[in-house]
């Protein structure tokens, strides 16, 4: 997704002048950027967007005020995340990938995660979820598992499950199946893809800890094992 | 039986409430900032007071498909203490989001000068904010207390058809009834008002600008009290009409001045099956990381918050 594909996506919302208005005030002035993020929803309504698929047009208007920004998109970001209620913070989530920034908006993601609303985890675990360390990414994972997020809006998810998140995964169901409950079917898909493709190639004594942490510069496959 | 609850403090009740309430037909409600009943000692933990009834309490509610609304506002028992007044610049912020629909509450507890300072800078901030404003009346003295807050209400401009004076009583209404506010009555086990009481004021007064709400939360309170106001109106030979009228649509005719009150998928009132509400606005698709809880309490298609075990 770019910015300009929402942009198109958004023409056909109730007030599109409003919001082209909101974009050159924010990029003019970036003070102004939290009165009009607040704003988006009620202005450019919040249904889904036909020509972005996955997006609604709250998210997508937010997503536009923060990359129309003209400089420190990360320190905006976490402010209105910060002061921002459900939809303001995942509508930043949503923003992450789409804005010129590298990891500095990593802590938004930790905050998602230690939640419990569904939304942001889902949301925390989109693209811009490279720039978690192995340890966190896992965690997360199992996490949508317990809180029953789809674990389909995982970015990345084949690609980087390693034989922690594996070891991690087989415990959750060994307990599951101890106490006669179910074990998800994505979760339990996903185990028996990685038990197939062949035994972990860490030791059996290695759990997460043992796991090297994941640089975000290395490609994911090589964080595999 | 549509209930819409206008002033019902969900932060203190449990999962089990909210059950009970949607089997009862409450779809909407709407939370004012107030005392915790633990003193407060910063601004700080007032920032995340008002952060969770933006935040975590409409998800929480989503779960059992009731709609939730807030009110934010530096209470006036704590406006008495100075280390809680810089609340009162954290609160233009606030006043912008979508999930709030008016400022409160505000008021007097002890009719005191700080509360007199509190009360009209938030009534100026309603105005600012284009939100209507809801007044808590003090309980101790309470008939000077309600003058008094009306002589305020006059004062700050704001149209008196966008207040409400909350937690009124047989003797305070009908000066109330004749300020052009909207009248509020928190219906309790034993103290404020309870069902047979208000069904006599609603057959003094009538149905127009009337709330009923149960105002539950920490202390001896119970969120079906509106349910029992409905029934015990119905038995004293009002019509569905206009119980709807008072349980429905006069609470959603206030909060919607806010311009901000988005009731998409709860308010039919032909469904009349507790959660049968629709999914949130914004939901997405299977798969998409937008998509919010609907009201059935599933996520893109999957059961929500299996307990977190």
């Amino acid at each position: 997704m770019t910015p300009e594909r929402l942009r198109a996506a958004l023409r056909g919302v109730p007030d599109p002048e409003w919001l082209d208005a909101a974009i050159e005030r924010v990029a003019a002035d970036p003070a102004t950027v939290p009165r009009f993020f607040a704003a988006a929803a009620r202005r450019c309504g919040r249904g889904p967007l036909p020509d972005a698929p996955g997006w609604t047009a709250d998210e997508a208007a937010r997503a536009l005020l923060l990359a129309a920004l003209p400089a420190d998109h990360a320190g905006h970001a976490a402010d209105v995340y910060r002061h921002g209620d459900a939809a303001e913070k995942l509508a930043v989530l949503r923003a992450l990938p789409l804005l010129p920034i590298g990891a500095e908006c990593e802590p938004l993601l930790h905050d998602a995660i230690r939640t419990n609303d569904t939304r942001l985890i889902a949301a925390a675990l989109g693209p811009y979820s490279r720039h978690l360390d192995a340890d966190a990414w896992r965690q997360a994972v199992l996490k949508c598992v317990f809180t029953g997020v789809p674990l389909a809006v995982v970015h990345d998810l084949d690609a980087r499950a390693d034989a922690g998140l594996a070891a991690m995964l087989g415990g959750f169901a060994v307990e599951r199946r101890a106490a006669g409950r179910e074990v998800p079917a994505d979760a339990a898909a996903l185990l028996d893809r990685l038990t197939a493709a062949g035994s972990p190639t860490v030791g059996p004594a290695a759990g997460p800890a043992a796991s090297p942490v994941a640089d975000p510069a290395v490609p994911s496959d090589a964080r595999k094992a | 039986m549509r209930i819409f609850d206008p002033h019902i403090h969900m932060t203190s009740r449990t999962t089990d409430d909210y059950e009970r309430m949607a089997a009862a037909g409450v779809r909407a409600v709407v939370e004012p900032a107030f005392w915790l009943g633990q003193p407060r000692t910063s601004p700080d933990s007032f920032a995340d007071y008002f952060d969770a009834i933006i935040g975590w309490e409409p998800f929480r509610a989503s779960q059992f498909g009731v709609r939730h609304h807030a009110t934010i506002a530096l209470n006036p028992k704590e406006a008495n203490d100075p280390r809680c007044r810089p609340v009162l610049d954290l609160l233009p912020r606030y006043l912008e989001k979508d999930g709030v629909v008016a400022v409160g509450e505000i008021g007097y507890d002890s009719m005191t000068p700080a509360e007199d300072e509190a009360f009209a800078a938030q009534l100026a901030l309603a105005v600012d904010h284009g939100l209507p404003a809801m007044v808590h009346t003090p309980h101790r003295d309470k008939a000077r207390g309600v003058e008094r807050s009306l002589a305020v209400v006059a004062e700050s401009g704001i149209d008196p058809c966008r207040v409400v004076l909350d937690h009124l009583n047989e003797v305070t209404a009908g000066l109330v009834r004749d300020s052009g506010c909207w009248l509020g009555f928190s219906i309790y086990p034993d103290t404020k008002m309870s069902p047979p009481r208000m069904v006599e004021l609603l057959r003094l007064y009538g149905t127009e600008r009337m709330l009923v709400n149960s105002a539950a939360d920490w202390g001896r309170s119970d969120p079906l009290l509106t349910r029992a106001t409905g029934e015990a109106m119905l038995l004293a030979g009002f019509t569905a009409d206009d119980v709807d009228r008072v349980l429905w649509r006069n609470p959603v005719e206030f909060y919607a001045q806010s311009g901000r009150l988005d009731l998409t998928g709860v308010d039919d009132a032909d469904a009349d099956a507790p959660g049968a509400a629709g999914g949130q606005p914004g939901a997405g698709g299977a798969g998409s990381a937008g998509g919010a809880a609907s009201a059935g309490g599933t996520f893109a298609g999957n059961s929500i918050l299996r307990g977190g075990s």
